[in-house]
């Protein structure tokens, strides 16, 4: 059903909830966005080109850097290091990490990390930053380098002055209930790996920047947010914000990495103001997998227990994330990872999370960032569960899902979900996939002893979308003008890089003001334009920056009333709001009447309104993937993938499906195919396309959407965020779908990514003897050793209701 | 070195250097940029144009190999102000998000149907295993060029300027 069922449609033929094509299509299919290598301005009349000179080794001492030669190669301007750059070392993200833990913009006596800016080389021309770049020559001292999470306590330092390799905790072990697990018949714990991930938005990062004779600094960023970046980058340089303009140009994907300002952005100002001309910086693919930040990389161990009849009791979640070699974002996502911990159900939970530096990428937002991890520990640990007490999974979360709640339900993290209805999302799921039907197929391979096995995957999830900024409950601002031709024109807070807002936002002012959606211009990133807004991520454009665009076009209705009644001479309480005519009408006065336009003409006719949340809203859904996996080679291919996902009122479901089925292949892509890879010395083993194994349209099917909306009392639309779920609920869904279809042979777990050699190692374990075979086994966190994660039955149910863990370091109760 | 290219049908000449790619002649010479660099291991496809009317990776030609070659690109396939049938088909069927992919992806699509001009699902799925897109899952653009195919890359081009509403 594709009602729009907002408080304020006020049009039957209302465009809202309507299939619209995108306004922003023909440019793109045409002359291609505008991206920032792209860029054309008279104000970069004279660039400079940035290159980065980066380290080649994980972790060594910095004794010497030779930049003579260097100096010499043609184009040449300038070159320099961390000495030569008086900007301050970045701080971790949180003030209860450890404060030792600071980035210096190039690297200052030590290198962290393979890619590790070392020096910035500033040539004439493109090409020669390259040539010359290759010609600095730095001495190294190697230190050993801290690849696995779990041995970087007892490893050595990565910073002399920090306590140890621990940034810092989510909760503690003290808080754990030593009896948790004391009413359980059956218990069961695993050591589960979320790999390192690279986000690999298809444009990479970007920069340029250009001081004015004013002495502000101008600087395009590719980026998820100027007002953000602006933020970000005067801090680096020490300059008030008010001295920064940011401006956003077409961005080639974000997926949460692209918030805020990295350090070359800092290092191009600074060189930028220093030598009198604009520099521009476009990183290579390279640079890319090494520079920008990673995505998840938790090694998580679940513990989960319950009744033999498959009921579930109590779950437990340790989370060990690797944030790689200075703490960014990605070391505050294990919050969101603890605070999603009780999923969708019911039994009571308990979770803690511990951080630590290794010599690898830094680790940041990837879409969902700490929400996806949640749900693939909880729904693999249900799985696990099921399959171990050989009772359906499906039928297994029926017993313990969140029965149908309408008022908002806080769980024991302290989560207050708005709205659910998760065993609606999950039968709607089975009966949409043909559920049975597969059990059953599946039953008869495995019979017949086929080959090819069958695999069948659930999820169920519920995530959180736009939730609070740090200044308070979240908010989004928005600004809509008339003009006297007709057109209008709105300012978001927002900032697109593939989502539709220019005809989303059009959309939802067209359906107050008649405005035709092609007459409408959407206007974002450019802070000296739009001073504040909280740029899009986390799911939270349409439900707060939608809603402001819609709060504002009906604000612009009332100011233009006021307006009209008086140039008519009417009761502002007789005239009424006509879209067809694009103005208001006197009631029971034929030809009474001011178009907005007409308006417009006679004094700017705008409204800027700022639309305040109640809180965060939590979507939810279930997905059901088939996988069939060649028992013979361990290969698995995704058959089908149904996902039911609930997201509140629809606005566009043009839109609303091209969310769900990017996200759905960046989910089935972690499952199935990728991993960023580092060998034992932390050297990268995917550093190109050429090996790192991105989602290709040979490795996914189409994809099976079923919806249901819920509306979310939370703003007008009634919607809530949809640009993460696909991947929140895809990734467990075909993870279990693989696991599923060779679970008859004794396999009870295997790690993402689930590559034939993880899968058939893992038949060969069962079959060799379950739990003795994969004694001792652990994931590999990222270490080039991926058929080391491939685990038979990890865990034992004793008479007694204790159990055994084989594979856990942590002695389970 | 001195090179004469036809691109879009209009012959235009550049010095270059030997090590010059054919993506970069297009881009920083001939100032059509809507053929992106997505890589450096000419994986992605991003950079996709008809080299003498054949789809080909322009990061992997160099600009001297290309000498005396028509070349074509997103901006000359359809007249100013109208969508190429098969750019019409991305944009009906959504098979574009941030963009970056389209322009590689659209000509690898139009190289893909001339050579078959009625493919099934998994025919267009092998055939742009070579371009990669982060937003779409593909679903979408796997739908676009079946519904190109359907209705015919020779069919008269689309005038699909004017926001479409359908049921």
């Amino acid at each position: 059903m594709r009602t729009f069922r907002g408080a304020v449609k006020n049009n039957p033929m209302s465009i809202l909830g309507t299939r619209v094509l995108r306004t922003e299509d023909p440019a793109f299919l045409t002359s291609g966005g505008v991206y920032m290598d792209d860029l054309v301005d008279e104000r970069l009349t004279g660039s400079l080109y940035a290159t980065f000179v980066r380290a080649p080794i994980a972790h060594a001492r910095i004794l010497d850097i030779d930049i003579s030669a260097a100096l010499q190669a043609p184009g040449v301007v300038a070159i320099y290091l961390s000495g030569d750059v008086p900007l301050a070392d970045r701080r971790p993200p949180s003030p209860t990490f450890d404060k030792a833990m600071v980035q210096p913009l190039l690297a200052k006596g030590k290198v962290r990390y393979v890619g590790e800016p070392i020096a910035v080389v500033l040539t004439e021309e493109k090409y020669q930053g390259e040539d010359a770049a290759e010609l600095v020559m730095v001495d190294y001292d190697a230190l050993p380098a801290v690849v696995n999470p779990r041995l970087s306590a007892d490893s050595v330092k990565l910073f002399d002055d920090a306590v140890s390799n621990q940034v810092g905790t989510f909760g503690s072990a003290d808080d754990f209930d030593p009896d948790f697990f004391a009413d359980c018949e059956v218990v069961f714990t695993h050591e589960i790996v979320n790999q390192r991930v690279a986000v690999a938005s298809m444009e990479g990062r970007g920069g340029v920047s250009v001081w004015g004779e004013d002495g502000r600094l101008t600087a395009w960023i590719s980026n998820q947010g100027a007002q953000g970046s602006k933020t970000a980058l005067a801090a680096m340089i020490g300059i008030p914000a008010d001295q920064v303009r940011v401006i956003t140009p077409d961005v080639g994907g974000g997926f949460g990495a692209k918030f805020g300002a990295d350090t070359e952005h800092g290092i191009i100002s600074w060189a930028s103001r220093e030598l009198g001309r604009p520099v521009r910086w476009v990183e290579t693919r390279y640079e890319n997998l090494l520079g920008m930040t990673h995505g998840r990389d938790q090694v998580q161990t679940i513990t989960i227990g319950g009744k033999r009849d498959g009921t579930i009791l109590a779950y437990r979640l340790e989370v060990l994330q690797d944030v790689g070699a200075y703490p960014r974002i990605g070391a505050i996502l294990p919050s969101l990872t603890r605070l999603m911990t009780p999923g969708t159900y019911s039994f009571k939970t308990e979770s803690r999370a511990t951080m630590v530096v290794t010599n690898k990428t830094p680790v940041g937002a990837y879409r969902g960032a700490g929400r996806p991890e949640a749900t693939a520990a909880i729904e693999r640990a249900v799985d696990f569960f099921a399959l171990s007490v050989g009772v359906d999974s499906a039928e297994v979360r029926r017993k313990v899902l969140l029965p149908k709640f309408t008022e908002p339900h806080t769980t024991s993290t302290g989560a207050k979900y708005d709205s659910g209805d998760y065993e609606t999302a999950l039968n709607l799921a089975c009966k949409s996939i043909g559920y049975d039907e597969l059990r059953r197929e599946q039953a008869e391979r495995r019979a017949r002893g086929d080959v090819k096995q069958l695999g069948i995957g659930v999820a169920c999830y519920v995530e959180i979308t736009g939730g609070g900024a740090e200044s308070g409950a979240p908010h989004e601002n928005a600004t809509v003008e008339v003009h006297p031709d007709g057109t209008a024109t709105i300012l978001t807070g927002t900032s697109p890089h593939g989502q539709g807002h220019a005809t989303a936002w059009a959309m939802l002012a067209s359906d107050q003001l008649g405005i035709p959606i092609d007459k409408i211009t959407l206007k974002w990133g450019d802070t000296d334009l739009i001073p504040e807004g909280g740029g899009t991520g986390g799911s939270r454009s349409l439900q707060q920056g939608g809603a402001a665009v819609q709060k504002a076009s009906i604000e612009l209705i009332e100011l233009a009333r006021e307006r009209a009644a008086e140039l008519l001479e009417a009761n502002p309480e007789d005239l009424q709001m006509d879209t067809s005519i694009q103005g208001l009408k006197v009631a029971g006065s034929p030809g009474a009447q001011v178009t907005l336009a007409e308006l417009a003409a006679k004094e700017r006719l705008f409204v800027r309104s700022v639309f305040t949340a109640p809180g965060a809203t939590f979507p939810f859904g279930a997905h059901i993937a088939v996988a069939e996996v060649d028992t013979e080679t361990g290969h698995a291919t995704l058959k089908r993938i149904l996902a039911v996902d609930d997201a509140g009122t629809i606005l566009n479901p043009l839109l609303f499906d091209g969310q769900r089925h990017g996200g759905i292949g960046q989910g089935a892509a972690q499952a199935l195919l990728e991993e960023f890879v580092y060998d034992e010395d932390g050297n990268p083993l995917t550093a190109s396309f050429a090996d790192y194994p991105f989602l290709s349209a040979t490795e996914v099917p189409s994809y099976e959407l079923v919806t249901m909306e819920t509306p979310t009392s939370y703003n007008p639309m009634g919607a809530k965020g949809v640009g993460e779920a696909g991947t929140i609920g895809s990734t467990p869904a075909v993870q279990n779908a693989v696991i599923d279809a060779v679970a008859h042979l004794g396999v009870r777990h295997i790690d993402m990514p689930t590559s034939a050699q993880r899968v058939w190692r893992a038949i060969e374990a069962a079959a060799a003897g379950g739990a003795s075979a994969s004694g001792g086994t652990v994931g590999s966190g990222g270490i080039a050793s991926p058929d080391a994660t491939a685990t038979g039955i990890a865990s034992h149910s004793t008479p007694d209701g204790k159990v055994s863990t084989p594979t856990s370091e942590n002695e389970a109760i | 070195m001195q090179v004469t290219l036809t691109v879009n049908g209009q012959e235009r000449s550049a010095e270059v250097e030997p090590r010059l790619l054919l993506v970069h002649l297009i881009r920083d010479d001939f100032a059509l940029k809507a053929a992106n660099v997505g890589c450096d291991t000419s994986s992605c496809g991003a950079c996709t144009v008809l080299l003498d009317g054949e789809s080909v990776k322009s990061c992997t030609v160099l600009a001297v190999q290309a000498d005396g070659s028509s070349v074509q690109t997103a901006e000359g396939l359809a007249p100013e102000g109208q969508l190429h049938p098969v750019a019409a088909a991305f944009r009906q069927e959504h098979g574009l998000q941030c963009g970056f992919c389209t322009p590689g992806m659209v000509m690898a699509s139009v190289g893909l149907l001339k050579t078959n001009p009625n493919p099934t699902e998994q025919e267009v799925r092998e055939g742009l295993e070579g371009n990669f897109c982060r937003c779409t899952g593909y679903h979408n653009i796997v739908q676009a060029v079946l519904t190109a195919a359907k209705a015919g890359v020779d069919s008269p081009s689309v005038s699909a300027l004017h926001p479409g509403v359908q049921a």
